[in-house]
């Protein structure tokens, strides 16, 4: 049970602000994930919060106390980071239990809390055996047996299994989440890998530049992303953005691709939603690849397109289209489109359609 | 532009043999994807082509000629691997021109230079030229690697890897650059790696490696949907194949008598009645639906946007099913779930091969 805040932290590596000012409140027994690209300040997030890096500016709340001028081993947090750090001539046992050593419990507790921590990771069998002995899922799980054996206040993991190889990694996302549910810890965790953020995660901190880009559910950086950066991080494949203009024909929106002739329609309700919003050309359009809706016959609304490359990846294929200039990448049934080069026809979803201003990147929040 | 054969090949390390009886074809122009894991025997596949290794036993071909004797430089193949090694002080129209400007090639200056601007064309790179490589990032000095296979107009290019060291965004988009560039130059590529989602997206065709074994080759849509045996079957897609032991019983899937048992679509024979067997079916072809015959705790939730995977346990069995991001479904819930007969795979209990290729 342990509450995490932080308040307007900064850090500066010389002259780079590598935290611009940073606002989180992380509940009792959240799961966050810190999700961004490499290089811009949630690993430095991480680490402040653990103690095991200073920061200029803010303060750090665990439990309602300032802890930004205590020591890394004073902060009663567990740290586990991406390469095992395994103590390599210690038995699995010793190296699970040797945090507690500076505890002075007696034998048998030391021995319950080991075998309990080995129990709920499904080690007990290796607990005789030398990291050296182990494959790279049990060195890691090992590695998460140390830090929980304390019982630690929060459990920070720095890209826990991006090391691993993908099997593994599927398989083990699951395994951190059931011991998160168990342990009832708070947990804050950082990747890179979108797909580990949206399975993990209570809520997702997006990260970039230094300065939260958005905090929400994984459903809410999917279907209501703050800006441009979170709509193209978010969701594989990236969602399609396109510098549109929004014309008016006939009573109804029409949408307009770089450099095509021929517009999508929208409800025009659309006009109205996006007046006085943007200026001139800063339009930006995004869908995602399942909001672009692809037929093989003609139909109303639809508009001719020529398929360029088909991803087949069996439970579904990904089509380029070309659009104008532009290509739109579209989800299918898997063979929907039976070869490259096929003429198909495409609309968008208005419902799916995400619209952003191309200066800022913020989205405009009108929803169709 | 070649065909390239691969004949019988084993190759031995010592006591270690990396690959045994290899039979491989790959047609003029294809996109022919090697898919396996650490140590199937990938990469000695790619070398011995390359004229790195020599095979132990067995006749390597290319458009018909046996290359078995040949040294790397008259096999005319491209080698494109994980790592860039591009030269660090150079710049990037140096890096590309290199290649050409070794003596045994004698290619005229005004040619180099067309071969380059095409490159540089091909892979976008044109702002790049004049930049030294240790100023690029990853997928840009993988792409000026590329480059470099490319101005040699080989007659088929070998890339081992190409992409694992780069992220997700960026793999992603080389993946259609490189497909797109390969159909562009119409040239044979073999392509290696251990990502099932390269070797589905991009491949005319996939060879799936085990252990030194080629187990399957096929269109990507015949090694997902018809995969010769349950290591193929946990091969390729993401979550894998459901692999299910079970019994049929009355042209039925009986996995737990009582609890779990669903209709198969007449394709078990009478000769299977009762006989071990291991049920495949992928996580899209499940349903997750009220009034569904068989019951299920749900164990895992993971929403990834546009669909949520469930981990579903019904019994002692744990399934995936992929549903609906708008499915309403919490941890602990109770749910009911029967399965598409038509998407029914059977394998064999012992052997683990499809019963459809057993034959």
């Amino acid at each position: 049970m342990t509450q995490i805040e932080l308040r307007s932290i900064k850090k500066f590596f010389g002259e780079v602000q590598v935290i611009k000012s940073v606002d989180l409140f992380i509940d009792h027994n959240e799961f966050i994930v810190m999700l961004g690209p490499a290089g811009w300040g949630k690993r430095t997030t991480l680490r402040a919060i653990a103690g095991l890096e200073t920061i200029d500016e803010g303060d750090i709340l665990i439990d309602g106390k300032a802890v930004q001028h205590l020591k890394a081993a004073d902060r009663d947090i567990a740290f586990v980071f991406q390469s095992f750090s395994l103590y390599p001539h210690m038995t699995v046992y010793e190296n699970i239990a040797f945090p507690l050593r500076a505890t002075r419990q007696s034998k048998a507790q030391v021995d319950q809390a080991v075998r309990q921590v080995a129990e709920i990771l499904q080690i007990t069998p290796l607990l005789r055996r030398r990291p050296s002995a182990l494959s790279g899922g049990d060195m890691q799980r090992v590695a998460i047996g140390r830090a929980l054996v304390r019982s630690p206040k929060a459990l920070l993991m720095d890209e826990p299994i991006g090391a691993l190889d993908a099997k593994l990694r599927e398989e083990m996302r699951g395994e951190i989440k059931r011991l998160h549910m168990k342990q009832e810890s708070t947990t804050i965790y950082v990747t890179h890998d979108q797909v580990e953020a949206m399975s993990l995660a209570d809520r997702v901190v997006i990260m970039n530049e230094g300065v939260i880009q958005q905090v929400g559910t994984p459903e809410e950086v999917y279907a209501r992303p703050a800006n441009l950066f979170v709509a193209q991080f978010v969701g594989s494949p990236v969602m399609n953005v396109a510098q549109v203009h929004v014309a008016e024909k006939r009573g109804n929106a029409w949408v307009f691709m770089p450099d095509s002739s021929e517009g999508f329609i929208f409800p025009s309700e659309l006009l109205t939603r996006l007046d006085g919003k943007t200026r001139g050309d800063g339009l930006a359009l995004g869908i995602r690849p399942e909001g672009v809706l692809v037929e093989r016959e003609r139909r109303e609304g639809y508009l001719p397109v020529e398929a360029r490359i088909i991803e087949p990846l069996g439970s579904h294929d990904i089509v380029d289209l070309r659009v104008g200039s532009h290509l739109l990448r579209a989800r299918t049934r898997s063979g929907f489109v039976p070869r490259p080069g096929e003429r198909v026809w495409a609309r968008i979803d208005p419902a799916q359609a995400h619209f952003f201003d191309m200066a800022s990147g913020n989205s405009l929040g009108v929803r169709l | 532009m070649a065909r390239i054969e691969l004949k019988n090949v084993t190759k031995k390390f010592g006591a270690h043999t990396a690959l045994r009886g290899l039979d491989l074809e790959i047609a003029d122009g294809e996109f022919f994807v090697l898919l396996g894991q650490t140590g199937a025997g990938k990469t000695t596949t790619l070398r011995l082509i390359a004229g790195l290794e020599r095979p132990t036993e067995g006749g390597i071909f290319i458009d018909g000629a046996d290359v078995s004797g040949w040294g790397p430089a008259e096999r005319d193949v491209a080698l494109v691997l994980q790592q860039y090694s591009l030269y660090p002080r150079y710049t990037v129209r140096e890096n590309l021109e290199f290649p050409l400007k070794s003596k045994i090639r004698r290619v005229e200056p005004e040619e180099i230079e067309e071969r380059v601007a095409r490159a540089a064309r091909t892979l976008r790179i044109e702002h790049l030229m004049d930049r030294k490589t240790d100023r690029l990032s990853g997928g840009e000095m993988q792409r000026v690697s590329i480059g470099r296979a490319i101005v040699r107009k080989p007659r088929v290019f070998l890339m081992d890897e190409p992409l694992s060291a780069l992220d997700a965004k960026l793999r992603e988009a080389l993946r259609t650059e490189l497909k797109n560039l390969q159909m562009t130059l119409g040239a044979t590529f073999l392509f290696v790696t251990h990502d099932q989602v390269e070797a589905m997206s991009m491949g005319d065709k996939i060879g799936v490696l085990d252990r030194g074994r080629l187990v399957q080759i096929g269109a990507p849509h015949e090694i997902y949907n018809d995969p010769r045996n349950t290591f193929v079957a946990r091969s390729v897609g993401s979550p894998p194949m459901n692999l299910v032991e079970g019994r049929v019983v009355q042209g039925r899937a009986v996995v737990a008598p009582q609890r779990f048992e669903l209709p198969l679509n007449g394709q078990a024979s009478g000769a299977v009645e009762g006989r071990p067997l291991v049920f495949g079916i992928r996580p899209e072809d499940l349903n997750v639906e009220p009034g569904a015959p068989v019951e299920a705790r749900v164990h895992d939730v993971e929403n990834h946007g546009v669909e949520k995977i469930l981990t579903l346990i019904a019994g002692d069995t744990t399934l995936r099913a992929t549903v609906s991001a708008r499915m309403n479904v919490d941890v602990e819930e109770t749910v009911r779930f029967a399965w598409n007969p038509e998407k029914v795979v059977l394998f064999d209990g012992e052997s683990g091969i499809s019963l459809r290729h057993a034959s």
